[in-house]
């Protein structure tokens, strides 16, 4: 290990997303860290990006956040890491963002820099194969293990990356990394142990950074954030004037998004932070020792995210301000898919309500049965394979609102009130079909690292 | 028995994916002393979650009591993947109302 310390730079917990804000990103960038590292995606988006192949963030915001980096990175000639690319991590995604840097290259004259990239889209085939050979494609969070049938109906895959492909690319020379679809904390890990960082820290260094500010507060997303880490610790500090890592704020993130705050799971291993130890180191910074690294026995499993498409989708919205209506709302819905029954009949179609002022939040969820609202708001949602049965089955069930044929209604010109006229066509409607593992006997196998030249 | 919402007590209550397939719920604090009374007033509990939600207890997948964070944390199985046609909240991170106004004896 040549450095005492590393210090990595994360300035978005999820990159493009909504902007990186630049003042906090200037200070972090003026203390001149070793590493500047982003991820870029998230399954929490829904399955349709991944099934669609497309970002929900704008371009305009992906390339400004990374505009910000590779300035910074070029001109101190460090590093920048990039991981699950525009959202997905898929492949159009990955080229998408390469592209990105080499125009931003261009519009900013910089010299030659080698830049990294790998995809992280898995062949339906080489899953299947694997299958026919006997291989278990494991179910994640009580789901059951994948079946031939599912995999077929599967749009697209992607697997998540561990550190193994960004150490490789950092062995290759790589002055920028693009990466297709990764484990959060490997954009950070993966540079601390090619550093020659214990695996421990460096792990943990990912689970604190990835969502940038999220571990500060006051609350307060897409704020910078830096991580120090030597070998017997991790030092995380806020950048923003106004916010601070505290033992609070810092402990509590490690319980973020996951089912339980104490295990941290990747391709090859588990974060252990049962033991962990915080401290405020000074103002603006915790210290945490003592998380241990669990490597896994056996082969590395590595996990697969797969969505299946539904159908065509429409939405449709509609206001109801009669009182009587609103007591009789669940009967007005009733009659609404009634009539779309006797076109459609049962199946080939999906019909669905949300009815806010109710419980369009959360559904069955919801612990307040009596509904308080003066108004309710209904949204129709259909679906189907095709387009125009998707949009007759949403249109009727929206203007069956509009006639809704309750025996004592007073307001005989329409029941509902709407917005446009109109039913709106939305991004075809997808399933997660895996949230799965799959054995591998090289970490590598999966993702394919290549390296070019860009700048002049 | 004098009472406090437990929106009174906790810093943060939040609820958010993890995964595709739970939701995860968090109840912080900023001392250990809030974090201490609701813990031990044993109010919060699997059977208690379950209720307050109308759910099977098995759909309660993890219940921790986080010492090192001040934090109450329990997760639950979504009935579909987040994002599935007819869910209302794909990020997960409006389900957590109900706990505001639990009342802690005090």
């Amino acid at each position: 290990m040549n450095k005492k310390e590393l210090r990595i730079l994360c300035p978005n917990g999820h990159l493009g997303f909504s902007p990186t804000k630049e003042e906090s990103f200037w200070i972090g960038a003026k203390t001149k860290p070793d590493y500047y590292c982003s991820d870029s995606g998230s399954d929490d988006i829904g399955p349709g990006p991944l099934g669609e192949d497309k970002s929900v963030s704008l371009y305009v915001w992906q390339k400004h956040d990374l505009e910000l980096m590779l300035l910074a990175s070029r001109e101190q000639n460090v590093p920048m890491i990039i991981g699950s690319a525009g959202d997905t991590g898929t492949n159009s995604r990955v080229d998408m963002y390469v592209q990105i840097i080499k125009d931003l290259a261009k519009e900013h004259n910089l010299p030659k820099f080698k830049l990294a990239y790998f995809y992280s889209e898995v062949d339906k085939e080489y899953l299947r194969k694997k299958m026919e050979s006997g291989s278990i494609i494991e179910g994640l969070d009580s789901r059951t293990n994948l079946t031939l049938e599912e995999l077929d109906s599967t749009q697209r895959i992607v697997a998540v990356a561990g550190v193994h492909p960004y150490i490789k690319a950092l062995e290759m020379g790589a002055d920028v990394i693009i990466g297709g679809r990764s484990s959060d904390i490997a954009i950070f890990a993966a540079p601390a142990i090619y550093e020659g960082f214990p695996e421990n820290v460096s792990y943990y260094a990912g689970k604190v950074l990835e969502c940038a500010s999220f571990c500060a507060e006051p609350y307060g997303a897409k704020e910078s954030i830096i991580g120090t880490i030597t070998k017997d610790d991790v030092k995380v500090t806020a950048m923003a004037p106004w916010q601070r890592c505290t033992v609070a704020s810092v402990a509590g993130h490690a319980m973020y998004e996951r089912s339980n705050p104490y295990y941290e799971y990747f391709a090859g291993g588990m974060l252990d932070m049962s033991e962990c130890v915080y401290e405020q180191f000074d103002e603006k910074t915790t210290r945490i020792t003592n998380p241990k690294y669990i490597p896994i026995e056996g082969k590395i499993k590595v996990k697969l995210e797969g969505s299946t498409k539904i159908g065509e989708m429409y939405i449709g919205i509609a206001g109801i301000r009669d009182p009587y209506t609103i007591k009789n709302i669940d009967k007005v819905i009733e009659l609404a898919r009634d009539q779309v029954k006797e076109k459609f009949g049962d199946k080939g179609y999906e019909l669905h309500y949300r009815i806010y002022g109710k419980n369009g939040v959360m559904g069955d969820l919801e612990p307040v049965k009596e509904i308080k609202s003066h108004e309710l708001c209904i949204v129709v949602q259909g679906i189907a394979p095709e387009k125009e049965v998707a949009e007759e089955v949403t249109m009727t069930g929206l203007r069956q609102l509009f006639y809704a044929r309750l025996p004592e209604v007073k307001g005989t010109a329409g029941t509902a009130a709407f917005i446009v006229d109109e039913v709106l066509r939305a991004t075809p409607a997808y399933r997660w079909s895996l949230n799965h593992t799959v054995e591998v006997d090289d970490p590598l196998e999966l993702f394919d690292v290549k390296l070019i030249e860009i700048g002049e | 028995m004098k009472t406090i919402k437990l929106v009174d007590l906790a810093k943060t209550i939040r609820s958010k994916n993890a995964g595709t397939d739970r939701i995860t719920f968090d109840i912080i604090f900023r001392d250990k002393e809030n974090y201490e009374l609701v813990k031990n007033s044993k109010i919060l509990n699997k059977k208690f979650i379950a209720e307050l939600y109308n759910i099977d207890i098995d759909r309660i997948t993890d219940f921790v009591e986080f010492d090192p964070g001040f934090a109450i944390k329990f997760t639950i199985k979504r009935l579909q993947p987040s994002g599935s046609p007819g869910e209302g909240d794909v990020f997960g991170c409006q389900q957590y109302p109900p706990l505001l106004d639990i009342e802690i004896p005090v």
